[in-house]
């Protein structure tokens, strides 16, 4: 019996998550909007005026992805990712990672562009409503490029002994995928 | 090390393509991969320039400093050797406020700005501080809410529903600053108790 409330009520929770993030959009796109105007914005000169930065997001991240796109095209076309699927099969099923996510994996802490990059391979590949396309959406957004950030940041103040902050962040990447894992495992499984 | 990285994906992809006799068809799915990322970019542009002319918006009507507000009690919780009213406070707070929003490009020179005032209360100046290895280990967690890029290439490919990851991305990185705040004060008294041995 206490097992049975214990699945109506993840039941619950999960229809609940969807539901909240089916609005989710247009309630931000009509709450920025509002919040904007009563805040006497001009809402159009500012949305044009950011939508130009945009344009240059776009450009810059292009050779970025481009990279990303042929490495992982290689790796399929090749059968090396069905080589490495049917090698690490064993260990990642017990985790519960599709080994398609393994390149995302490896890559997030060192490149913010290139995961994104192997996120929009995935994304097309495979479908964003996929579970390799929730689950690398998810991971994508769980943590930030830690070898990126601890260069730039200490690199801007002349730090040489950056102690233990590149462990911290090892860490909060790692304890993020497990995360992103779980609860995309459990909401969208 | 991304460039070993992708040598390594790059290279082995190719070697066992040789070994496995799928030469042919690697070599059309190179002209393939770079047609369809330009396309993935040109289809991208149009939401990239809708989120960011949204979250334009946003930051115009003072969003980010209302956040920044609301988590500064926070922020002087995980800082206790800044000084109050010290600007790397506010810088900090500002920095994390915009990462909340998805202003990636807004949140770095922002971030940069804070270590900067970190690096004067720095005794040595060539070793990281504790305030500082606290202020990395919070922004390579990324506490996003809003995952602007993400959501964008989930509309452009077809999605029913591209928000639907927007809370299980926020538990997941809710979990990471977590265990990244756990760490790094876990780190930071490990190193106090190991300089106050030496100091013995």
């Amino acid at each position: 019996m206490p097992m049975l409330a214990k699945s109506v009520l993840l039941e619950r929770l999960v229809g609940t998550i969807q539901s909240a993030s089916a609005l989710a959009v247009p309630l931000l796109i009509i709450a920025i909007l509002v919040w904007g105007a009563y805040k006497r914005v001009p809402v159009y000169e500012e949305f044009v005026k950011g939508a130009k930065d945009g344009v240059s997001v776009a450009l810059r991240i292009l050779p970025f992805l481009l990279a990303m796109f042929l490495a992982l095209g290689i790796l399929r076309a090749s059968g090396a990712l069905d080589m490495a699927a049917s090698v690490l099969s064993p260990v990642l099923n017990v985790i519960g990672v599709p080994v398609e996510v393994v390149p995302l994996l490896i890559v997030r802490p060192l490149s913010g562009s290139g995961s994104l990059g192997i996120l929009a391979d995935l994304l097309s590949t495979h479908g964003p409503d996929s579970m390799i396309g929730r689950m690398a959406s998810t991971i994508q957004g769980s943590a930030d490029t830690t070898f990126y950030i601890v260069t730039v940041y200490f690199g801007a103040v002349g730090i040489r002994r950056v102690r233990h902050a590149v462990w911290t962040g090892l860490i909060a990447d790692i304890v993020g995928f497990l995360a992103s894992i779980i609860v995309c495992t459990l909401v969208f499984g | 090390m991304i460039n070993i990285v992708w040598l390594l994906l790059v290279g082995s992809g190719i070697l066992i393509a040789a070994v496995n006799g799928t030469l042919d068809s690697v070599s059309s799915e190179i002209v393939q991969s770079c047609k369809s990322a330009v396309e993935f970019v040109i289809g991208l542009t149009g939401l990239l320039m809708l989120w960011s002319g949204l979250m334009q918006v946003a930051s115009a009507s003072g969003l980010t400093e209302s956040i920044a507000k609301a988590i500064s009690p926070i922020v002087r919780f995980l800082f206790p050797s800044i000084p109050r009213r010290h600007p790397a406070l506010s810088y900090i707070s500002l920095a994390m406020s915009s990462n909340i929003l998805g202003l990636g490009n807004a949140s770095t020179p922002l971030g940069i700005k804070a270590i900067e005032e970190l690096q004067k209360l720095n005794p040595r100046k060539d070793t990281a501080s504790d305030a500082m290895c606290t202020l990395l280990a919070i922004t390579t967690s990324s506490i996003t809410v809003v995952p602007t890029t993400v959501i964008a290439m989930r509309g452009l490919t077809g999605s029913a529903n591209p928000a639907d990851i927007l809370i299980t991305t926020l538990i997941a990185t809710t979990c990471s600053t977590a265990a990244a705040l756990i760490a790094d004060s876990l780190f930071r008294r490990a190193s106090a108790k190991s300089r106050s041995n030496r100091g013995r």
